[in-house]
């Protein structure tokens, strides 16, 4: 079951680069929530503070709050933990190249000391079929590698990969942005399937995307969060004008 | 500025829908002249114009279409085009309604001149003032004066029915005038469509610049849309 | 065209090597220890033991601080002064000449109590492993993309299992091809040698005695002044050059196809 997200006065930089400005964002549990913005508005580093991968970065610094569900992931655990509950998808698909299928699914497990083979072989399975990829991949588990499959199975692997440490919130940066449309629509149906047993946020330039998917949707500008509401909502009728200037792709 | 080939085309998708206005608020004018001075030249030029406005509304309705299919439009941009698309269906039925009246006055060119107890250049005027303020704040974008058409509705309903009543009681007392007092309701019946229209326009103006759907609810149609928002700048 | 220029030397210097040395080659070169000066025939068992012996250390020695110190230049010094040393310290180590090596290992091992050991030319052998084993790992490992790695990290694995299981193993190819390279290159080192090995004309293998190798065989024999024994040089080398490129063939194919197929 997916937990909400409560931020409370994130601020996040990169040195002295202030890259995140007094965010406050209530994400809903069990909902798809979109985060829209041009390049550099930081919506990607937003969503690595949700997981702490902003940390990543020797030189990132974060103040605030980000609770998901009732654990203060800054104050009462250790990256480490929260990156199991909080999941990651990347923009580009990332399969570890040396591994077979199976073992990119199991990877989360394995190296977290996992080896139960028979609970594996299930979680591997559930995943892959949670994923839709089940069905083209079920013969070749362990035969072929990761990285041989096309370029949406091989996201749709990632997906299945961050899927198998049953996490509680999926984050997703961009998922489909490197994929052919209907890549794409198999990747997007997928969300929504996955939307009623996760938290799903996901960063998009796609704003047909955003509006296809997600019920709340953010829109980001220069480290701001300046709208946040209703996805139909954001995209007839957004209060905010420089909402709907980006919307509507008029700059300048 | 950039979607500067995407502003071109809302620009000329407006021109175009003002040209059809103007085709639409010239066909009602000429008809109630027609009707004032028993012209049948003028019932002509009507007939004629009938055409133009036909092939206006096809050609707008697909330039909308393919404006919603290529350029994936939002927001304002959204319901503009929307807006487009309705008020394109009511110019072209008020174009319609001239036409009903122009046939209506060639019938009566066959029959003797009656005074009716009906003011029907009163109700024209209104109907005909109605379009063109509406379409006024089309052009202007002005959700206000789009409002105050919406109030000037009632008016021109209560003369419609007015003129029901009084008609259907000449036909009753006086048969012989039967055949005029029919061809008067249908131009009243007419002009109210035309007032009809004019709200639709209003109320589709109200939709694309403050995105408040205030159709067929009285309430909102009275003061300022508490979910509304600032005036359009664009399109 | 550039295959060509590559390869012909390679073939050119196998061609001659044959040709030479070839003829000279029995079971007794392979079976028999060296004779007697003067004496022909003989063979060379105990310089290919010898070798294989001082090799083994070499690597056991080389192998494990330089893949150690290429992931921590990579993974875990990245930027600081202590990483800049230790690169700086393994492009020295590299420049030494290996005759200089020879001599600080048997300042440093050699002793009245254990003058000239299998010990002290692995330790020389393995020293000279280290940078061309450290630098190319530390290569290697900075070339799995970071997307990799941080695939890895957002499953909630420790950096440091990270790196192990993910980072190091995705670069392993490169990994042991460096490790061969340098195993290569000491393969045939023959001045370290001289002063901690030593060479020994009879059977021996133990560690804290001087033991035989190939190159220094041929290096003994090919300035003797007796024919035959230039002859066994020859086929020495030929015997050298062939074990070498058997070791690295053999590693090679052993190791692709463990990585192809993953671990399940």
């Amino acid at each position: 079951m997916g937990v909400g997200i409560e931020v409370a006065n994130l601020n996040a930089w990169y040195g002295a680069n202030h890259t995140l400005q007094d965010i406050n964002l209530n994400i809903p549990a069990n909902h798809a929530t979109a985060l829209i913005g041009p390049s550099g508005c930081g919506k990607s580093t937003f969503v690595r503070c949700l997981n702490r991968m902003h940390e990543t970065n020797p030189i990132a610094r974060v103040t605030g709050t980000v609770r998901i569900g009732d654990l203060d992931i800054y104050k009462d655990a250790k990256p480490v933990e929260i990156r199991r509950r909080v999941g990651m998808v990347f923009q580009r698909p990332n399969p570890f190249p040396t591994m077979s299928i199976y073992d990119n699914v199991a990877a989360g497990l394995k190296l977290n000391g996992y080896s139960n083979r028979r609970v594996l072989d299930e979680i591997v399975e559930q995943s892959l079929k949670d994923s839709a990829l089940w069905d083209e991949v079920k013969d070749d588990l362990k035969k072929k590698s990761g990285a041989s499959l096309s370029g949406g199975q091989q996201q749709r692997l990632c997906i299945a990969r961050a899927l198998a440490v049953d996490p509680e919130v999926l984050l997703m940066d961009e998922p489909a942005s490197a994929l052919d449309p209907v890549s794409t629509s198999k990747i997007e149906d997928l969300i929504f399937e996955l939307k009623s047993q996760y938290t799903i946020v996901i960063v998009t330039h796609n704003m047909q995307q955003a509006a296809r998917v997600a019920e709340k949707t953010g829109f980001f500008l220069n480290g701001r969060m300046v709208e946040f509401d209703a996805t139909h909502k954001i995209f007839t009728n957004p209060s905010d004008k420089r909402t709907e200037d980006y919307i509507t792709g008029r700059f300048g | 500025m950039t979607r500067k080939r995407f502003q071109l085309s809302l620009d000329e998708l407006k021109e175009n829908l003002l040209v059809m206005a103007g085709l639409a608020e010239q066909a009602i004018q000429r008809a109630i002249e027609a009707y004032r001075v028993r012209d049948l030249s003028i019932c002509d030029l009507v007939s004629r114009s009938e055409i133009a406005i036909n092939r206006l509304e096809r050609d707008i309705d697909q330039a909308a279409l393919d404006l919603l299919a290529m350029e994936q439009p939002m927001a304002i941009d959204l319901r503009f085009i929307l807006s487009v698309i309705k008020i394109n269906a009511d110019l072209e039925r008020v174009g319609d309604a001239a036409k009903s009246i122009v046939d209506r006055v060639r019938s009566m060119e066959q029959m003797a001149v009656a005074e009716l107890p009906v003011d029907i250049p009163r109700m024209a005027s209104l109907a005909a003032d109605m379009v063109r303020k509406s379409l006024q704040s089309f052009i202007e974008a002005d959700a206000e004066m789009a409002r105050t058409v919406l109030t000037m509705d009632d008016a021109v309903d209560t003369m419609n029915r007015a003129a029901y009543k009084t008609l259907t009681k000449v036909m009753e007392e006086e048969s012989h005038l039967a055949p005029q007092a029919l061809n008067a309701l249908m131009i009243a019946r007419a002009l109210e469509r035309v007032a009809d229209h004019a709200t639709n326009i209003a109320e589709d103006v109200i939709f694309w610049v403050q995105g408040a759907d205030v159709r067929h609810h009285k309430s909102l149609k009275k003061g300022p849309d508490p979910h509304a928002m600032g005036e359009a700048e664009t399109a | 065209m550039s295959t060509v220029l590559v390869v012909a030397p390679l073939v050119a210097i196998f061609a001659y090597l044959i040709y030479k040395g070839a003829s000279s080659l029995n079971l007794a070169f392979f079976t028999k220890i060296p004779k007697p000066e003067g004496e022909v025939g003989g063979g060379m068992a105990n310089a290919i033991v010898g070798s294989g012996v001082l090799l083994g250390l070499a690597s056991l020695i080389g192998v494990p601080i330089g893949i150690g110190g290429g992931i921590f230049l990579a993974e875990f010094g990245r930027g600081t002064k202590l990483a800049n040393a230790v690169r700086f310290t393994a492009d020295v180590l590299n420049g030494v000449p290996s005759i200089v090596m020879g001599v600080a290992v048997y300042g440093l091992i050699v002793t009245p109590r254990m003058p000239f050991s299998a010990i002290s030319g692995g330790v020389a052998l393995g020293i000279m492993m280290i940078p061309t084993v450290t630098r190319t790992t530390e290569e290697m490992l900075l070339m799995v993309p970071h997307a990799v790695r941080e695939a890895a990290l957002a499953l909630g694995v420790p950096n440091w299992r990270s790196v192990l299981s993910i980072t190091v193993k995705t670069a392993s190819p490169g990994i042991i091809t460096g490790c061969m390279l340098a195993f290569a290159r000491v393969a045939g080192e023959t001045a370290p040698l001289i002063f901690t090995a030593f060479g020994n004309s009879n059977w021996s293998v133990a560690l804290n005695r001087p033991i035989s190798a190939l190159p220094l065989e041929i290096y003994r024999y090919a300035i003797s002044p007796y024919d035959d024994q230039h002859r066994q040089a020859w086929a020495a080398a030929l015997v050298l050059v062939v074990l070498i490129v058997a070791a690295v063939s053999l590693v090679r194919y052993v190791t692709s196809r463990g990585v192809l197929k993953g671990a399940s």
